[in-house]
């Protein structure tokens, strides 16, 4: 009995091991977000650019009409490559642009649109980050597809002509 | 009278100081537990990131608004997903990662048990 139970044992944890060793290599150790999701969009006031204002969310969202929320900042490369793409996304009358500028200053963040053009209906003013942190973006440039006070699809890093083609299919 | 109005101060504040003590270990506990999603290997606490140093300044507020660590925890959790935590919870995806220690400490104290019995007789 002896001389069957320590082998046994010890072939049994072996296994179990290369198994969870074998399993942990086929997956990345990258976070991959989720990109379709269908969750309602979060609730926050804040205060907009260029304005003392604060709004509630519920107020810049309505329902029954699709919003691009775009995530950006004066400082942030991958946003400068984006922006013909908003400004093009803009002539569509079905949707509507939403920024959030993302940890900037406001002097920076308007040079930025006295240059490139400003795409937006409406601005939000992150200066801290933790707006982007309530919609659970981790970065810029970011954005979001919203109808009906849903998110339908989270778009992470800079859009491209194809993204907005999908996006102008969306919104049809 | 005077000497009891100033002990009366001297005791808010230090009371005020104990209570913002309090807050940030509470803080620096819940930033340890957060993964930076953006940085590899590194919690939140230990990242100077813009993404860690946005989350730190969001568990701070919610300190402030009287959410407990578990619910701080779960605000994030809605956010991000599982992978934020580093603790992972305990449900049909991980009954196996939290049971093998035990299960594995289980069949070596057999092994021991089996071997001084045997000696014994």
């Amino acid at each position: 009995m002896k001389n069957k139970f320590l082998p046994l044992s010890i072939i049994f944890i072996f296994v179990i091991v290369f198994i969870i060793f074998y399993k942990g290599l086929q997956n990345t150790n990258i976070y991959i977000p989720e990109v379709t999701t269908n969750n309602e969009i979060p609730s926050f006031s804040a205060r907009l650019l260029n304005s003392n204002k604060v709004i509630n969310s519920s107020e810049i969202f309505e329902s029954n009409k699709f919003y691009l929320l775009n995530i950006w900042s004066s400082w942030c490369i991958p946003c400068k490559q984006e922006h013909p793409f908003l400004i093009e996304l803009k002539k569509n009358k079905n949707i509507e642009v939403i920024g959030i500028n993302y940890k900037d200053t406001q002097v920076n963040a308007n040079k930025f649109l006295d240059e490139l053009g400003d795409p937006y209906d409406q601005i939000i003013f992150d200066k801290d980050g933790t707006i982007g942190i309530e919609w659970g973006a981790f970065g810029v440039p970011e954005s979001f597809l919203i109808y009906n006070r849903n998110i339908i699809k989270k778009y992470i890093g800079p859009l491209n002509n194809n993204l907005i083609k999908e996006i102008k299919l969306k919104i049809k | 009278m005077k000497i009891l109005r100033l002990s009366f101060i001297f005791f808010i504040i230090i009371s005020f100081n104990h209570l913002k003590a309090n807050n940030e270990n509470m803080k620096n506990e819940i930033t340890k537990n957060l993964r930076c999603l953006i940085c590899q290997g590194q919690s939140v606490y230990d990242s100077d990131s813009e993404f860690a140093n946005s989350l730190k300044i969001m568990v701070d507020k919610k300190i402030k608004e009287g959410l407990s660590e578990k619910e701080i925890y779960r605000f994030f959790q809605d956010k991000y997903g599982e992978w934020i935590l580093y603790d992972p919870l305990f449900n049909k995806n991980t009954y196996f990662l939290w049971l093998l220690p035990l299960l594995i400490f289980l069949l070596g104290g057999a092994i021991i048990f089996k071997k001084i019995n045997k000696k014994h007789k």
